[in-house]
């Protein structure tokens, strides 16, 4: 396993370059997500609508270029869609995160495990964060952002 | 050549690959490799000795006995302590910290109390004192640090007028800075303060005296020091150790119990409940022999030596894309230092370094007050120990270019 593998041109991509980085004022939620391992911190702005749909998103924080990135690509999936599909979408990109279910479930065959993500919701740009799971000690980086996205719609007066 | 040279061998991780690819440790900040010594010591225990200690009436439990006491007398002698019973086994510095906040602290400090601190603490020497300041209401203040990483002294007298508690690093794992114990400790027993010194970063790497230091409490962990993880030790005074109630409650601490309550033993297994960890202080004791036969002036003279080579070849290479934080001067440091390098963030630095085989700490090293001082969110750690020579350094300085792909 090469760091090509961590490290794809559309990872790099985000990183440079990263999508909706911001602030968002009132109404919008910010909430914020910390990595106890490095001090990486994400901020998340989100605006939702009274039918429940992210309207806006903004990345706040700073981070590794794995967090960085992962953000930036969480931001342009989840912009414009209902809750009830960020939700699912981050469900996808924590289960293809999981080394430890990917362990306990089946006979922990890669191809098995894939099928059962790729069935959940179809993940797009996203499919290139795949290689991070190779790197465990990554994978809290790629996923401070998602987590912090969900403690915000948690959080949102619109949800409730 | 270094005159340590020929130690590398005595560790038998550092001749592990990755891809045929051999390893470079420069980690032992976090924590040390360990000798074939120790590793033999803690398997003999086992082979030979193995049995609980103090309360067995027969000849192998007595040897196990032995053996932790044995470990402790040659703890005790290591750090030039003036009694053996006033060395205590714990599992770590962390917990040594927390038992001098939870048994000294608590009978000690009360409502508006001050306890001093400095801005290069670990994380555990600052969160127990945070736990006793919500419970208790007591101050906490802090020793600031100089742009060159050294305690910044100047307030020093209005820091510690009216303070009950001195604790402090005798060496920042994040800076190398070594701090002036002694000097310290004085000023703060003038104030009528009480020290604690967390020594773990500076047991391991230069010669250690705890009565020269002049300090109240001196800890220190095992697994930093060739020793093995599980075990750490805590030098005190007789007379404060005396006075503090004890700790964990359960065997081996009491003298005796009945239904209406207990009284506890002597020293030092006042604060020692429960079985100890007796593979691992065999382990530290073996670690300890280790070291005196090295010579822990020898392994000073080797740290300031490869320290300045380090500083010289990072800075010659790489100019001004590196920051190495601390002193400037390796004679007031330890092997131990954190840089930034073209704003690259740690964690990609860290993964570059790995693709050689180069272990290195990204991150806030526990000490996340130090890094908002340093105004960074986090930064790659390289540290030293006698088994380091300058082909590391070379390996360190050379890879690190290829994190220049994260450069922006």
């Amino acid at each position: 396993m090469g760091l090509e593998d961590l490290y794809r041109e559309i990872i790099i991509d985000h990183y440079r370059s990263p999508r909706n980085r911001g602030e968002l004022g009132e109404p919008a939620t910010r909430t914020e997500g910390f990595n106890p391992l490095c001090g990486d911190e994400v901020v998340v702005f989100l605006d939702i609508d009274e039918g429940g749909v992210v309207t806006d998103v903004k990345i706040g924080g700073q981070g590794c270029s794995i967090s960085m990135a992962s953000a930036s690509m969480m931001s342009a999936a989840v912009k414009g869609k209902t809750i009830d599909e960020v939700q699912q979408l981050t469900s996808s990109f924590k289960s293809m995160m999981s080394i430890h279910e990917r362990e306990i479930g089946g006979d922990g065959s890669e191809s098995e495990a894939d099928s059962i993500v790729d069935a959940e919701f179809p993940m797009g740009d996203l499919e290139a964060m795949r290689g991070v799971v190779k790197f465990p000690v990554r994978i809290k980086c790629a996923t401070l952002g998602w987590n912090t996205l969900l403690q915000g719609i948690d959080e949102h007066p619109a949800v409730s | 050549m270094s005159p340590l040279a020929g130690h590398k061998a005595d560790f038998p991780v550092l001749a592990r690959t990755f891809d045929d690819k051999p390893l470079i440790y420069l980690d032992s900040a976090n924590t040390s490799q360990k000798p074939q010594m120790v590793i033999d010591a803690m398997a003999e225990y086992y082979e030979r000795s193995n049995a609980n200690v103090h309360r067995g009436s027969y000849k192998l439990a007595h040897e196990a006995t032995e053996a932790l006491e044995g470990a402790r007398a040659k703890v005790a002698r290591f750090i030039n302590a003036p009694a053996v019973h006033e060395v205590i086994f714990a599992k770590n510095v962390t917990e040594l910290l927390n038992l001098l906040a939870q048994t000294w602290g608590r009978a000690n400090l009360g409502k508006g109390d001050a306890v001093v601190l400095t801005e290069m603490e670990h994380h555990a020497n600052i969160v127990p004192w945070h736990m006793l300041a919500a419970e208790r209401g007591i101050e906490l203040r802090w020793i600031p640090i100089t742009p060159d990483g050294q305690l910044d002294l100047r307030e020093i007298d209005r820091l510690l007028d009216g303070a009950k508690l001195l604790s402090f690093t005798a060496m920042s794992n994040v800076l190398g800075t070594i701090t002036p114990v002694a000097e310290l400790s004085a000023l703060a027993h003038a104030a009528g303060a009480t020290v604690i010194v967390d020594a773990s970063q500076h047991v391991p790497h230069l010669p250690t005296d705890v009565q020269a230091m002049g300090a109240d409490f001196v800890a220190f962990t095992g697994h930093k020091m060739l020793g093995p993880m599980g075990i750490g030790a805590l030098w005190g005074r007789t007379e404060l150790l005396e006075a503090m109630p004890p700790f964990l409650g359960g065997g081996e601490m009491i003298l005796n119990v009945t239904k209406e309550g207990f009284t506890t033993t002597e020293l030092p297994w006042k604060f020692e409940a429960g079985t100890p960890a007796v593979d691992a202080a065999v382990g530290l004791g073996a670690a300890v022999d280790y070291l005196s036969a090295v010579g822990m002036e020898a392994i000073r003279e080797h740290e300031v030596s490869l320290t300045g080579y380090a500083m010289r070849t990072l800075t010659e290479r790489h100019g001004d894309d590196i920051t190495i934080h601390g002193p400037s001067e390796p004679a007031s440091r330890g092997g131990v230092f954190s840089f930034t390098y073209k704003g690259v963030h740690p964690h990609d630095i860290a993964q570059v370094l790995d693709e050689q085989n180069i272990c290195v700490r990204a991150g806030h090293h526990c000490a996340k007050p130090l890094m908002k001082v340093l105004g960074e969110n986090a930064t790659t750690r390289a540290s030293l120990y006698l088994y380091n020579d300058e082909s590391d350094i070379d390996a360190l300085a050379d890879t690190l270019s290829a994190a220049d792909m994260f450069a922006l």
